[in-house]
């Protein structure tokens, strides 16, 4: 059996399965339910200043998007941070950890810009026992049009200097949440590695509007006839959240730097792909929200069974591992020559692949009377489509051209070696093998 | 009326009136929109898709399916209704596991369809529900065309004429329109008077003249006709029914299923049909089982199906041999009537064994008798009072490509004209195509 065991920036749990700051963390009665049902942590849900607590609508707070069978795709809430009063969630929060010690309880936080702010709700935190702090700089809505939230983690300054203050005040980890609502990941999370973070989490939620209701002509969730944008979560952000962890993973000027994924994780696969993408754990709401607690259960033993095969003890072994098969398009192998292949056996015959083919790429599949579907290599540029719009899986798959083998389409030998964009005779800007220092 | 199953003889009210309401309830009842939904979300949306290929009226099935799942069932509607103006009724009655859903690629993924009849049947309900006529009709043609029989091929005929702008007389030799879709269909595949109100949404369309007890040859000739119309489409159906040549065929309560479906479905109150304590079918297709099974759900004590051939052979399909055995009809194949036994009224059967040979089928001397106070006789319709002159192919009006006849200026299609399996959608199409065929050759006279 691996070790699921996690020690995230000192913080130790015995999965890598937290709850992220969200609804489901919002309260000990929920909290105790998420730890009872087997999760590993959680970042109780954002606590504001001291004094009147924030409030929220009191119509819907989300929206969502499905697929096939209504199944949950993406959900997007416009609900605040916690409105309910501070003294209430620390005392939770220390009775909570009190009852949980082996379990990760890292505590959310939004105060305004002001160092006295942050000062004195550190304070409060310390006080509980709670195992770090979140610093929530993602938030797209409300809590950003007064200058918090996504707000401070637009302008790299602020997430640098509100980090440095965090780090000068408490003893605690300190974990800077980011937001995706910006052009490049990196400036934030080199910020808060200026500042002093012991980790970034990614990714907050990202500014949307889920739907219109064409009858009341005004966005979703709506209240009173009208709506404002939300931020977007649950599977449909998984791809932005994996090429933002990656991003920050791979940069030099962070390198090591510890993150916490988020990000639509649904499941024990999709953790396992953050983490090999470099981090060190995941934090998990939407999937929670959708189907309860119980679905860590299926994260734990999955994640276990799946180590277990390829022989990883630990999840040090793995975590990390894609980052460096992360790269650049110019550096992409161009003699890497594929066609897709179809399975006769296993091919239904829906013809998907075919009318893709046909009529949006690249006319290299063929169709015969009798429904048979079969690749003319001497088309197909294995744009991956075809794989991509088959309801069977494994039915197409993808056939790597050994060098050396005529590929049909440009009636060329596969060449044997690796070349790359870089060196490619139609770049006007390419190097010579020489600047390459590959002589 | 203390009629029970096992009151000897042939007598109504064997049920409790609570029982004819159970068993006669809507056979397959309709899809909630929430099953409607979860079922065109199965839906691949195929490329040339086998299902439409399989349907003999070619409804672009794909397309009405992801007109449901995006809720728009009413443009569904109309995607099936362009191609079969009779979907709602094929909803019900047509074969699907044997057309569209055989075809269905989920067949061979997990061998279980898109249920594509029942998802047709959502979407023509809701438009059907809904106020007026989906279609117009075009500008008046001036152009007058007979239709003879308002069964499926007529009626498919009829409306598609109108719709181009000519006038329709359409022609009925029973009291109703429908054929058999009024007369010739078990009542839990089309319950609520499914079928008049069909016809009567159909004839929305405007257009088309409907002329009820009159029959081609009795009351009107084809020539006629011919003189009175720019053109004639014949839909008359198959009006008698093949004789079992078994002796003793003659004798009281053996009957023709069709005569016994038709009065049932004609019948105000169910409880008043007499049914036999013991009774047989003879054939295996359809009707066969509709008679079998009704039988059944009126209270018949024991019901045998008795085909000649093996199952695979049997008109009627898998699932509506399933149905048979559910309701507890006992199927016997390879065996044929010998003789019916009984002193006046028919008591019993004598069947033999049959043996498939190269020259076709034999009877061996292997024998048996089954208790029969009523037998159905159900292997098949032919052909009756085709009009003087045309001409026939085996027992058929010969016709080619759109349903032309051999006389000019008349079209036949439906159970009557050669091609095609006898089924309602094929009638439907029979029908449809030669309305087009029409309409072009009469615009084309100019």
């Amino acid at each position: 059996m691996a070790d699921l065991s996690c020690d995230f920036v000192g913080i130790k749990s015995p999965n890598p399965f937290w709850l992220a700051s969200a609804p489901p963390t919002d309260k000990e009665y929920n909290v105790r339910r998420a730890f009872q049902a087997g999760w590993g942590g959680v970042v109780w849900k954002t606590l504001g200043e001291d004094g009147a607590p924030v409030v929220n609508v009191n119509g819907p707070r989300y929206g969502a998007i499905y697929g096939a069978d209504r199944r949950l795709l993406g959900l997007n809430n416009i609900e605040l941070i916690t409105d309910r009063p501070l003294e209430v969630n620390l005392r939770e929060i220390t009775t909570v950890k009190r009852d949980y010690p082996d379990r990760a309880l890292v505590v959310s936080l939004m105060v305004p810009c002001e160092k006295e702010a942050w000062r004195r709700i550190l304070a409060r935190v310390e006080e509980t026992g709670a195992d770090g702090v979140e610093l929530n700089f993602g938030c797209p809505h409300g809590m950003s049009e007064r200058g918090m939230g996504s707000a401070v983690g637009q302008v790299p300054d602020y997430v640098e200097m509100v980090t440095r203050w965090c780090k000068q005040m408490t003893r605690m980890p300190v974990i800077v949440k980011l937001t995706p609502n910006i052009t490049d990941i990196r400036l934030a999370s080199r910020a808060a590695h200026k500042g002093g973070a012991d980790a970034v989490s990614l990714i907050n939620t990202i500014n949307s509007i889920t739907s219109v209701d064409l009858d009341l002509m005004a966005p979703e969730p709506t209240i009173d006839g009208k709506g404002t944008h939300g931020g977007y979560c649950g599977p449909a952000v998984k791809p932005i959240a994996l090429n933002m962890v990656s991003e920050i993973a791979r940069d030099p000027a962070t390198r090591g730097l510890p993150i916490s994924g988020i990000g639509g994780v649904t499941t024990w696969k999709d953790a396992a792909e953050f983490m090999a993408l470099g981090a060190g754990n995941v934090q998990v709401c939407t999937a929670a929200m959708t189907y309860g607690f119980r679905i860590v259960q299926e994260m734990i033993a999955g994640l276990s069974d799946w180590m277990d095969r390829k022989g990883h003890a630990r999840l040090e072994d793995f975590v990390g591992m894609a980052v460096p098969n992360v790269t650049d398009w110019q550096y992409l192998n161009l003699n890497y020559i594929a066609k897709a292949q179809i399975d006769a056996e296993t091919c239904i015959r829906c013809g998907r692949c075919y009318a893709a083919c046909e009529d949006t790429s690249h006319q290299a599949i063929e169709m015969t009377a009798d429904r048979s579907f079969v690749v003319k290599d001497q088309e197909c540029v294995a744009c991956n489509l075809c794989v991509d719009v088959c309801p069977v899986e494994g039915c197409i798959e993808m056939r790597q051209l050994a060098p050396g083998e005529i590929d049909p389409r440009t009636g060329t030998e596969v060449p044997a070696g690796y070349a790359n964009w870089t060196t490619h005779p139609n770049n006007p800007g390419r190097k010579s093998a020489a600047e390459q220092g590959l002589e | 009326m203390a009629n029970s199953p096992l009151t000897p003889g042939v007598v109504p009210g064997r049920l409790q009136p609570d029982d004819y309401t159970r068993n006669f309830a809507d056979k397959a009842p309709p899809l909630t929109a929430h099953e409607a939904a979860v079922a065109a979300d199965r839906c691949y949306f195929c490329h040339d898709a086998p299902c439409v290929t399989a349907c003999p009226t070619a409804i672009d099935i794909p397309l009405f399916i992801r007109e449901i799942a995006t809720g728009a069932p009413a443009a569904a509607a109309r995607t099936i209704f362009e191609q079969n103006i009779l979907g709602g009724m094929c909803a019900r009655v047509c074969p699907t596991e044997q057309l569209c859903e055989e075809a269905c690629v989920r067949m061979t993924a997990e061998a279980r369809p898109v249920e594509i009849g029942r998802l047709q049947r959502f979407a023509t309900d809701t438009l059907m529900t809904r106020e007026g006529h989906p279609f117009m009709r075009a500008a008046p043609t001036g152009r007058r065309i007979a239709v003879v029989g308002a069964g499926p091929a007529g009626l498919a005929c009829a409306h598609r004429l109108a719709m181009k702008g000519h006038e329709v007389q359409l022609f009925d030799a029973r009291p109703k329109a429908g054929g058999l879709n009024e007369y010739g269909i078990a009542a839990y595949k089309t319950v609520n008077d499914y079928a008049q109100a069909e016809v009567a949404w159909l004839m929305g369309i405007g257009g088309i003249a409907v002329t009820n007890g009159k029959a081609l040859g009795r009351d009107m000739t084809l020539d006629e006709l011919r003189a009175g119309h720019d053109a004639v489409f014949l839909a008359i159906g198959l009006g008698g029914v093949n004789a079992l040549r078994a002796e003793g065929e003659e004798k009281a309560q053996v009957v023709d299923a069709v005569d016994f479906i038709a009065r049932l479905r004609q019948a105000e109150d169910l409880s008043t049909i007499p049914v036999g304590r013991h009774v047989v079918v003879i054939g295996g297709g359809m009707t066969a089982v509709d008679a079998a099974v009704q039988s059944k759900l009126l209270g018949a004590e024991s019901v045998t199906m008795v085909y000649r051939r093996g199952r695979a052979a049997m008109g009627a399909s898998e699932e509506e041999q399933h149905l048979a055995s559910s309701k507890g009809v006992r199927i016997v194949t390879g065996a044929a009537p010998l003789r019916l036994l009984g002193d006046g009224a028919v008591e019993a059967v004598e069947f033999a064994y049959t043996r498939e040979t190269e020259t076709g089928l034999e009877l061996t001397d292997e024998t048996f008798r089954i208790r029969a106070d009523q037998v159905f006789k159900a292997i098949g319709q032919k052909l009756e009072g085709a009009p003087e002159g045309i001409a026939l192919s085996g027992r058929k009006i010969a016709v080619t490509g759109p349903g032309r006849t051999s006389m000019s200026g008349v079209w036949a299609g439906g159970d009557c004209a050669t091609g095609g399996d006898d089924l309602t959608v094929t009638a439907v199409a029979e029908g449809r195509d030669a309305a087009e065929d029409i309409h072009a050759t009469l615009m084309a006279e100019g």
